[in-house]
């Protein structure tokens, strides 16, 4: 009997449990599909809670690669998508996902590699030339592969430089599909190379034998952008909250958050709301 | 620093008390739906019934992200059942786990009680009781058995990541579990903190499985 | 153990040419058979003789390939009112008192008179101290017991036993073969298979003697044990069969 009863209390325990589970308590948020940098960087651990101080709308970050996660906002999956990879966003405004686009900050991409600097690029600030010498000396570099900003960034600096990714790969080029983070774990296991974003990089914590060796190129330069899901599109989407938090990124007052957001005294991101070009 | 956690802070209970919640809810209604199933499988006789075994043994091995996926698939507002907005909490989370543990503890339940039910068989028959009302009895005198099935399954689903983190999306504080977090802060080359949050789980999954243990130790004491 | 006396008797129980085949080959063979109310039936005969299959054709556990299994003038009669009791009784996996519960449940009874009933069954054969202990750790006297205290407290007109003494020691057979007389004065027809023939004429009414399958015959004990009419059942008595 005494048996029957903890069997049975146990059982009711584990149905009940989920009645006073999370997501109970607070009724008032929203889902915002962004990017692994955002999130490994500690960006939204920082700004976030500000956020949510003042406006009591709590906010869900999904974080994905930026193809994944604007993928998320065509399935209306997320009420917000903020992501970096100007080109891919435009596109999702063209299909009608979203109506308007909000730059927000920028940061830069730099390039990661050993310090033994097997390809002899460290100190360079010519992003072009480093690449087609990894590329002509057969060096490992790991790709993300994983249609994220940094990626699609990443694909674009091999045409700039004028090379043939296509033609080109071979065993030295390492396309693993997956986040920053991973990507520069993978790169310091490999000895070789990676395109990072500055913010992840730095808050990164097992950088062991990596070191930057390009950066300051104009063409590293790696622009956010902020688009609220089109509710013509999706109901469900939460017009409101999501503009509110769309509005407060680009008010004064988020700006000045963002710009505050320092890991070691260095900033991560640069709030650039106000260009109109970016 | 902001946005992050150390080992036994608030935070980290959170998610340890998440990862359970998550856990015992899919297990436990994994169990209610499972158990039934799995000793009307054993008993019941109609055809296809062993094209309906292979297939449960056959999920038994379902591939986690595969089971994400189709959750997945099934949440997202652009899926049939995306009107309820499932997707992205612990209730989808609860949704992948119990797809996952359902076959386990159906195959498991099965094969236990068909075993038990070739023993039972005549003695219950003697004494009135027809198949259906055979499956309590059944259930009940197998529960020892079944306990260690319903821990395996708990096991599996405590330590699952991949289906989780698709549906789940690992946003903090909301659906972060114990092992996507370790696979956010590998990711984030924070090794230590994902080492601590792995020794845990282990610590945690040893407890299970002492428990597992005890249980059909107990088990054998009682019902020889 | 007085539930269902009041019901019309179900017996006797008369088997009319029956016969029970597998594959072709006559596993029972019984031309005419009855068993008659108030009588104390030992089925008799060696290993193999198919004895066991006798009674689980009269239960009911196996359906005759030929012939008529009939009790009283068209009675069918509810599981509870004739119960078996197997050669390797199979108790459930809980206690002694749980054991006796369930079948009770099954016989529908509600649950204050399933536990008052349980208890008065289990103390009128002295297994009241064991109650809570779990029947599978009884010694094989005290489940044997047990098994035939389940069967009889759903209060049957009729039960079986299949060789219920079977690799007990002497004392345990002893307090069985009381437990049956017993039952047998408060009006239980039952009818045990054995192989063992001092037991059989201690405890037999009448004899049902089957030998390779057949019923060969029906007697009452005391005339059964004194002229055999069969080459067999002589050949059984002086112990020359093998068993």
């Amino acid at each position: 009997m005494l048996r029957r009863l903890i069997t049975t209390a146990v059982l009711a325990a584990a149905v009940l449990g989920p009645v006073t589970g999370p997501g109970q308590a607070e009724d008032r948020f929203i889902t915002v599909a962004s990017t692994t940098s955002t999130q490994d960087s500690g960006l939204f651990g920082y700004i976030l809670p500000i956020f949510e101080a003042k406006t009591g709308i709590k906010v869900k970050v999904v974080a994905q690669g930026t193809g994944q996660a604007l993928d998320t906002g065509r399935r209306g999956d997320a009420d917000v998508v903020f992501v970096h990879a100007r080109a891919a966003e435009l596109k999702f405004l063209e299909e009608g996902f979203s109506t308007k686009r909000s730059p927000v900050m920028y940061n830069d991409f730099i390039v990661v590699g050993p310090k033994s600097d097997p390809a002899g690029i460290a100190g360079s600030k010519d992003v072009a030339a480093a690449l087609k010498t990894i590329a002509e000396k057969k060096i490992p570099f790991v790709s993300r592969g994983d249609k994220s900003g940094t990626h699609m960034a990443e694909l674009a600096l091999w045409k700039v430089a004028g090379l043939d990714l296509a033609a080109i790969r071979g065993e030295w080029y390492r396309e693993i599909g997956q986040g920053m983070g991973a990507t520069l774990n993978t790169a310091g296991a490999m000895l070789g190379y990676a395109l990072s974003d500055r913010a992840t990089w730095i808050a990164f914590k097992n950088k062991g034998d990596l070191a930057i060796a390009v950066e300051g190129d104009k063409r590293l330069f790696n622009q956010y952008g902020v688009m609220l899901v089109n509710p013509a599109k999706f109901p469900a989407v939460k017009v409101a909250d999501g503009q509110a938090f769309i509005d407060w990124l680009i008010s004064a007052d988020g700006q000045k958050v963002i710009s505050e957001y320092k890991i070691d005294g260095q900033q991560l991101f640069f709030p650039n709301a106000n260009d109109p070009n970016a | 620093m902001f946005g992050t956690f150390s080992l036994f802070d608030s935070a980290f209970v959170a998610i340890v008390l998440l990862s359970l919640k998550v856990t015992l809810t899919a297990v436990g209604c994994a169990g209610l739906v499972g158990l039934p199933l799995g000793a009307a499988l054993a008993l019941g006789r109609f055809p296809g019934r062993p094209v309906i075994i292979v297939i449960v043994n056959a999920f038994m091995g379902l591939p986690p992200v595969v089971a994400g996926l189709a959750v997945f698939l099934l949440l997202s507002r652009s899926g049939p059942l995306g009107g309820f907005g499932l997707l992205f909490s612990p209730a989808a989370m609860v949704v992948a786990q119990f797809s996952l543990v359902l076959p386990i503890i159906i195959a498991l339940t099965r094969q236990t009680i068909e075993d038990l039910w070739g023993e039972y068989r005549d003695q219950l028959t003697s004494m009135g009781a027809g198949p259906l009302r055979a499956i309590p009895t059944l259930i009940w005198d197998a529960r020892f058995s079944l306990v260690t099935g319903l821990l395996a399954g708990l096991g599996r689903a405590f330590a699952e990541v991949g289906a989780i983190l698709i549906v789940g999306g690992n946003i903090a504080g909301f659906t972060r579990t114990m092992t996507t977090a370790i696979a956010l802060e590998t990711s984030k080359g924070d090794l230590p903190l994902a080492l601590g949050l792995g020794a845990v789980l282990m610590a945690l999954t040893l407890a299970i499985n002492g428990l597992a243990l005890a249980v059909s130790r107990l088990g054998a004491r009682f019902a020889g | 153990m007085t539930s269902v006396t009041s019901a019309p008797s179900i017996l006797p129980l008369t088997l009319d040419r029956v016969a029970y085949e597998v594959g072709g080959r006559r596993l029972v063979g019984v031309e005419w058979a009855t068993i008659a109310k108030g009588r104390k039936t030992v089925v008799l005969g060696p290993n193999g003789a198919g004895k066991t299959l006798f009674l689980r054709l009269c239960h009911g556990l196996i359906k005759p390939s030929a012939g008529t299994i009939a009790f009283a003038s068209g009675i069918r009669p509810a599981p509870q009112q004739h119960a078996m009791v197997f050669q390797k009784p199979v108790l459930l996996r809980r206690s002694v008192a749980a054991n006796l519960h369930h079948a009770l449940a099954l016989a529908g009874l509600g649950y204050f008179e399933r536990r008052r009933t349980s208890r008065l069954i289990l103390n009128r054969f002295g297994l009241g101290d064991l109650a809570d202990r779990p029947a599978r750790v009884l010694s094989g006297g005290e489940q044997q017991r047990l098994a035939i205290a389940r069967a009889v407290a759903v209060g049957p007109e009729l039960l079986f036993l299949d060789e219920p003494v079977s690799g007990l020691d002497p004392s345990a057979m002893r307090q069985i073969e009381e437990m049956l007389v017993a039952l047998h004065a408060d009006g239980l027809t039952w009818v045990m298979t054995t192989h063992d023939l001092a037991q059989a004429r201690r405890l037999a009414d009448d004899i049902l003697f089957f030998h390779a399958g057949r019923l060969l015959e029906a007697a009452p004990a005391d005339r059964f044990f004194a002229e055999p009419a069969t080459e067999e059942a002589r050949a059984f008595l002086e112990s020359r069969l093998f068993w």
